[in-house]
């Protein structure tokens, strides 16, 4: 049924239809509104479930660590600051092995305190294990979030969904939610690969020696290299059941475009736009959102990118002394291939700026008019007359 | 103070939940603590335990030294991950099983204060012990805030040894009017037994054992003595043994007439203090004393 939902209610409904069974939170803007709903669902029994309020974003983190090596599904959400505090678990639950699902609203981090759209800190967590799925849309948020267990519970590891703060979180689109049985059907019970049991005493998590660490880590990354096509598994079933799919990544226009324009969130929508104007003038232009960022669906951008001209990599975060984030990865995995393009890297829309049509559009004629990018990162929309500008060699 | 006594145990049992070979020092008080705690709490038990000396005696990938299942976790996490733990087995209807929080000093007192006053203001259904041995003994004796007054350790070395008081754990829990809080001495086995005991019968909400746990190693003390210390905290005062019920029920279990340097004087960690010093700890823990004899006094129940 066609439901008007708010991007975070489309992650509370996927969580409520997914039955899960223990979840904890620690409320931050713009997460919130996700957390509300649940806590308001276990209240009236809409959901049989436990949703612990504890201290902090660790704790949160933690909790559902405890709950998940219990045997249980659960879930988190989380934001910016908050995310950056369960740093330290993230790394845990991935090398534990647990298939928890936590929606994460990209934010910027202060200071200055800010509450909007930023992509730092989602990106910052790419080393701690975590497969991270990014959301255009309403429905794709809800899509994600129900795939995200599915997945997770596959192949034991934990999932990110990610959406844009306020872009996503909080507005509201028609989001086709099924019935619950249709999701039971897509979506089986949890059968952990391994749960505390008094029955069959063993220790999870314990100290492990040079001789078998390196095994373990080497086994985080099989299981990593499994998810691309597992991911296709289940989005097939999910197809089935339906009639949606996202893939790791969409490629648009991409086959004979000179340029092509990498692009992630909310800021697909308005680059579909974009293209298909620049496409009614005869512009050879093409996109490709990302969706699936780890693992990093390396072979894919390879084949799509590796015969254009020109990439423009739009980048709604930044890592401090090299580049965008985006920009960093696609460079990496193009820069064995022969010929490969030049890539353009672009940060626009940090701390909730809007990325506009005339800021793509911007972005596609520059990319267009230059050969090769005069800077490894080249800053769209900065305030020429701003005092930090002024100060910015001091 | 006429009810002050030793609990005596009827019956303990011989069967033990700790695998030999583990490896702890010798003369460890914490897995002594462990021994005696498992005895009481059965195998019907879980152990969630963050970094800490237990999460090496505990063993290494693949082996264990005890016939429970062990989640390790981070450091700062016992309590928040006791608490998810408790949850799943909520969820999958177990009520039967005991999920014990087990952490050092340092993962109570300091870094993982707030998960565990987080988890005893929902009075989350765990218990929680703390094996003290006064400093963070795994990463090679620093000073935590259990750290007693004219301690050294490495990080309060020489003539910087420390100068602040230990911080009074089991009266913080008690603030937050758990339902059972209690301190514990691996010196006193019956005593210890029987309040794991009580604690696990007092299921519901959560529980908090101060268990105080010698530690050869970092207090420089020959590992021999090592139960004998323990006994001496006991016997001055300066580990008064105790049971709060709901944060104003009080009781004592014993009462201490040495004075404190017999328990000093005997340990390569105070070796340097003076006169005047053990005279200043000895009024110190007078005074401790006296405190929480007006408030054993002023028990609102009676
Ligand atoms: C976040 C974090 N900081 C620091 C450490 C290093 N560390 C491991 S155990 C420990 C001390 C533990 O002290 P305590 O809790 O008193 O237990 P003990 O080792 O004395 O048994 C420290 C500092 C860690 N594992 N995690
Ligand atoms: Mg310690």
């Amino acid at each position: 049924m066609k439901k008007v939902l708010e991007g975070s209610h489309a992650v509370s409904e996927a969580v409520r239809l997914a039955r899960v069974q223990v979840m904890s939170a620690y409320p931050i803007t713009p997460q919130t509104h996700i957390v509300e709903a649940l806590s308001e669902y276990c209240s009236n029994g809409a959901m049989n479930a436990r949703f612990l309020c504890v201290e902090s974003e660790h704790s949160a983190m933690a909790a559902v660590i405890g709950a998940a090596s219990g045997g249980v599904r659960t879930f988190t959400a989380t934001s910016s600051q908050g995310l950056a505090l369960m740093h330290e678990l993230l790394h845990w639950a991935s090398a534990a092995r647990l298939p928890i699902v936590m929606a994460e609203v990209n934010r910027a981090l202060a200071p200055g305190w800010n509450i909007w759209m930023d992509q730092t800190d989602s990106l910052a967590q790419r080393d701690t294990g975590w497969i991270q799925l990014y959301c255009e849309d309403g429905q794709e948020v809800f899509d994600t979030t129900l795939q995200a267990f599915r997945l997770a519970e596959k192949v034991s590891l934990p999932v990110m969904v990610v959406l844009d703060a306020f872009f996503l979180s909080h507005t509201f689109e028609p989001v086709d939610v099924p019935d619950q049985d249709i999701v039971d059907g897509f979506l089986p019970p949890f059968l952990p690969r391994f749960e505390l049991n008094t029955d069959n005493p063993f220790a999870i998590g314990q100290m492990a020696a040079p001789t078998i660490y390196m095994e373990m880590r080497h086994s985080i990354q099989k299981a990593m290299e499994r998810v691309p096509g597992e991911l296709d598994q289940v989005e097939q079933e999910f197809a089935a059941t339906f009639n949606r799919r996202y893939g790791p990544m969409e490629a648009i226009h991409c086959d004979d475009a000179e340029v092509i324009m990498v692009v992630t969130g909310t800021a697909a929508s308005t680059c579909r736009k974009v293209i298909s104007d620049l496409r009614a003038i005869n512009e050879q232009v093409g996109m490709l959102k990302l969706r699936m960022f780890r693992p990093f669906p390396t072979d894919l951008i390879r084949q799509v990118l590796g015969s254009a001209h020109k990439i423009a990599v739009i980048d709604r975060n930044f890592s401090f002394g090299v580049s965008g984030i985006f920009a960093q990865e696609v460079r990496a995995a193009l820069c064995n291939y022969k010929g490969h393009p030049s890539v353009f890297g672009y940060i626009a829309g940090l701390g909730g700026r809007d990325v506009t049509p005339e800021t793509l559009e911007e972005i596609y004629w520059k990319t267009k008019s230059t050969d090769k990018p005069d800077a490894e990162s080249i800053w769209i929309g900065l305030n020429p007359y701003s005092s930090f500008q002024s100060r910015s060699n001091s | 103070m006429e009810d002050c006594q030793i609990m005596l145990q009827q019956k303990i049992s011989d069967k033990d939940y700790m695998y030999p070979g583990h490896v702890a020092c010798p003369g460890c008080g914490a897995a002594i603590a462990m021994r005696f705690a498992l005895k009481a709490l059965g195998e019907k038990t879980m152990m969630v335990i963050p970094a800490c000396c237990w999460g090496v005696i505990a063993g290494p990938y693949p082996q264990t030294s005890l016939k429970v299942p062990i989640l390790h976790t981070a450091f700062a996490t016992a309590g928040a991950t006791a608490s998810g733990l408790r949850a799943a087995l909520d969820m999958k209807e177990d009520t039967e099983t005991t999920v014990v929080a087990w952490a050092g000093d340092g993962g109570t007192f300091d870094i993982g204060i707030q998960a565990l006053s987080g988890a005893v203001e929902r009075n989350e259904d765990f218990i929680y012990v703390c094996y003290d041995n006064e400093a963070y003994m795994n990463t090679g004796v620093q000073r935590s805030s259990a750290t007693p007054f004219g301690s050294r350790t490495t990080t309060t070395p020489g003539k910087d040894w420390k100068r602040s008081r230990k911080k009074n754990i089991t009266e913080i829990l008690a603030a937050h009017r758990i339902p059972y809080a209690a301190t514990a001495s691996i010196a006193f086995p019956e005593d210890m037994i029987q309040k794991f005991n009580v604690a696990k019968q007092l299921k519901g909400g959560t529980r908090f054992l101060h268990v105080f746990a010698s530690c050869p190693t970092g207090w420089r003390i020959p590992t021999e003595i090592s139960v004998k210390i323990a006994r001496l905290a006991v016997q001055t005062n300066v580990f008064p043994l105790y049971e709060i019920k709901n944060g104003i029920d009080y009781r004592l279990n014993y009462k201490g007439d040495r004075p404190v340097t017999d328990y000093l004087k005997v340990q390569g960690r105070f070796k340097h203090l003076t006169d005047d010093d053990i005279k200043q700890i000895q009024d110190m823990v007078d005074e401790d004393w006296e405190l929480l004899r007006r408030k054993m006094e002023n028990n609102l129940v009676t």
